[in-house]
């Protein structure tokens, strides 16, 4: 038989049922639908938080407290660890290839001027903290160059905090409070805008070594390093452990860069993304049972076709090809509506939250149709066999 | 045209052994129109099978055109029956979702025959029935005399040689019945070997040759005058 004639044929057997042909491919298109938004979701999500992340420049690395290991519980437990502290900050500066670096230490606080009163976030930071996260400057001047250890009380005032307490007032040169201590205001930032959600710029910035007394803490929370970009990252990372391990005679610290955690970011997100696609998958599962129970129907209904087209002189594979090509129809069409359904609803959601990039996944989008196809094809092996085997004679006694 | 000797087929049912057909030894020329009479379970309608290639026999041997059809494997069988072979049942087996003029097209269409070239061979096959006017008529918009005149033109669209009928006036009210055999002897009258299964000793009586089944035997195999 010619193809288009089998073509023809087949759909007009799937036609002449159309509505449980429908239904049938409605099953397949919501499984195909909802791996199609999953995936999209997943990776949006995913492009949306290495966006957010990356904000502050690329080439940076990240030195925190306590070591990481393999097991994944920190020996931090027993308290073996020395803190990170302003020296320590202080003696990465002259390892090559290192172009600025700042303390982090933050938390909530107090900010008062002229008795108004604002909790707000406070990050204790060193004077080339504007170089490493590349915070441009509305008005006045950044964090002196001052001793680390014993630096002048200043403060840099995020653009949130410094509208909400000053008003109309020019805060710069203005004396305040924070956290109970007295602070002079020597610039203030531009708005950056948000960070997963949370305003950076209601913030006010002091030096590290203030605010290590204001939180009462030993050590630092982090310090930030930037690095040149010819380096390589890998290679900074191990000058500065090798740095680190010096000072502190053992490994108590974790080093990462923000490739690697980007990288492992992404792997996490890989993952989610793909067992919320399986999840998906679950319900084209259902619908590969529905082609399944549809062609069964359809092989013993139509048993006096079979028999009858054996007995025009169809060729032995005719009967297989037949219902084998009916349900891989069903699959491949249902799967389509099912990436249209996907798309339209990835489309309505970016609608609603214009600001996650809902990404469709061509990739995914090319397996998800693939699958539906190998659904049908699955599905519709046991029936077809069922319906290749009977014997015509069978087949074409009397109804 | 058709030539059997020793031929035999035996079924199993159940633990016993059932012969379907016993040393069945049949000549049949071309051209020649034969009925097949017996009671239920004689083995005619296996017998009818055997003919059309449906079945294989157990025993003997069935030549069909001088060509022994032990030999053929499953795909010459296939194209025999397709061009050799018309079948035509009691209960019609047209597909309800084609049109007659489809459901003709459907032994030309298994047979890769374009579809400008299957146009005019189905309109003769159709034209040849009288049925012109129903082309695009689905079978339940026709009546029963007209649908098996459909399955009819299916049957003789690729002009096989042998035309074999199962009951076909068996769903039938009488007056289409004659109708349908009226038809079926215009086709025989213009060369087709034609082979009736049939109950009705009345429509038995008209073939010019008479064979009688019991028991998966011959009984009777008599030529007898048309008694028109």
């Amino acid at each position: 038989m010619r193809i288009a004639d089998l073509t023809r044929f087949t759909l007009n057997s799937l036609l002449a049922e159309r509505q449980r042909s429908a239904l049938t491919m409605l099953a397949i298109a919501i499984g195909i639908a909802a791996v199609v938004l999953l995936t999209g979701l997943g990776s949006g999500l995913q492009r949306y938080l290495v966006s957010q992340f990356t904000q502050f420049g690329t080439h940076l690395i990240a030195i925190t407290p306590g070591k990481a290991n393999t097991t994944g519980f920190s020996i931090s437990a027993i308290d073996t660890q020395r803190p990170l502290t302003l020296p320590d900050a202080q003696s990465l500066l002259d390892i090559p290839g290192i172009e600025a670096m700042t303390p982090v230490v933050s938390g909530q606080l107090s900010a008062e001027f002229a008795g108004k009163s604002r909790r707000t976030l406070a990050f204790g930071i060193g004077p080339q903290a504007p170089t490493v996260w590349g915070m441009p400057l509305a008005r006045g001047q950044f964090l002196p160059a001052d001793d680390l250890i014993a630096p002048r009380p200043v403060v840099l005032l995020g653009n949130t905090l410094a509208r909400s307490l000053f008003d109309n007032v020019n805060p710069l040169g203005e004396k305040m409070r924070i956290g109970g201590m007295s602070f002079r205001v020597i610039g203030v930032l531009e708005a950056k805008g948000q960070m997963l959600g949370f305003d950076i710029d209601d913030a006010a910035y002091i030096p590290a070594a203030l605010s290590l007394q204001l939180f009462n803490r030993e050590g630092l929370m982090e310090i930030d390093v930037l690095y040149n970009e010819n380096e390589t990252s890998s290679s900074v990372v191990k000058r500065l452990s090798r740095r680190m391990i010096e000072r502190h005679g053992a490994e108590d610290f974790t080093v990462q860069s923000q490739d690697q955690m980007l990288a492992s970011l992404g792997k996490i997100l890989d993952v989610l993304t793909f067992a919320v696609g399986a999840l998906g998958g679950i319900a084209l599962l259902t619908g590969g049972v529905g082609i399944l129970t549809l062609m069964s129907i359809a092989v013993a209904e139509r048993r006096g076709e079979i028999g009858l087209l054996t007995a025009l002189g169809a060729p032995p594979n005719f009967v297989l090809q037949l219902f084998l090509g009916e349900a891989v129809i069903l699959g491949a069409l249902g799967g389509l509506l099912g990436v249209g359904i996907g798309l339209a609803g990835l489309g309505l959601l970016h609608l609603a939250i214009p600001a996650l990039p809902f990404a469709p996944r061509m990739d995914y989008l090319l397996i998800a149709e693939a699958l539906a196809l190998l659904i049908g094809l699955v599905a519709g092996v046991w029936p077809a066999m069922k319906a290749a085997r009977l014997d015509p004679i069978e087949a074409l006694r009397e109804e | 045209m058709i030539e059997l000797s020793h031929l035999g087929r035996r079924y199993l049912l159940g633990d016993s052994e059932v012969n379907a057909l016993d040393d069945i030894n049949l000549s049949i020329a071309a051209g020649e129109y034969v009925s097949l009479m017996g009671p239920s379970g004689s083995g005619k309608s296996t017998l009818l099978n055997m003919l059309g290639l449906l079945d294989r026999p157990t025993t003997g041997v069935y030549r069909l055109e001088n060509r022994d059809t032990q030999n053929l494997d499953e795909l010459e069988r296939a194209r025999l029956r397709r061009e050799r072979i018309g079948f035509v049942f009691q209960s019609f087996h047209l597909l309800p979702r084609l049109s007659a003029f489809d459901n003709v097209a459907l032994p030309l269409m298994l047979a890769g025959i374009s579809a400008g070239e299957r146009q005019s061979k189905v309109q003769q096959a159709l034209a040849a029935v009288g049925l012109m006017d129903r082309a695009q008529h689905r079978p339940n918009q026709l009546s029963g005399g007209q649908r098996q005149r459909v399955a009819i033109a299916r049957a003789t669209v690729m002009h096989p040689a042998l035309l074999l009928a199962d009951e076909p006036t068996g769903n039938l009210d009488s007056r289409s019945g004659a109708e349908v055999i009226e038809l079926l002897e215009t086709l025989n009258a213009s060369g087709i070997t034609l082979i009736v299964v049939t109950h009705d000793p009345n429509m038995g009586s008209r073939a010019r040759r008479r064979i009688v089944l019991r028991d998966g035997r011959v009984t009777e195999d008599v030529y007898q005058d048309a008694a028109k």
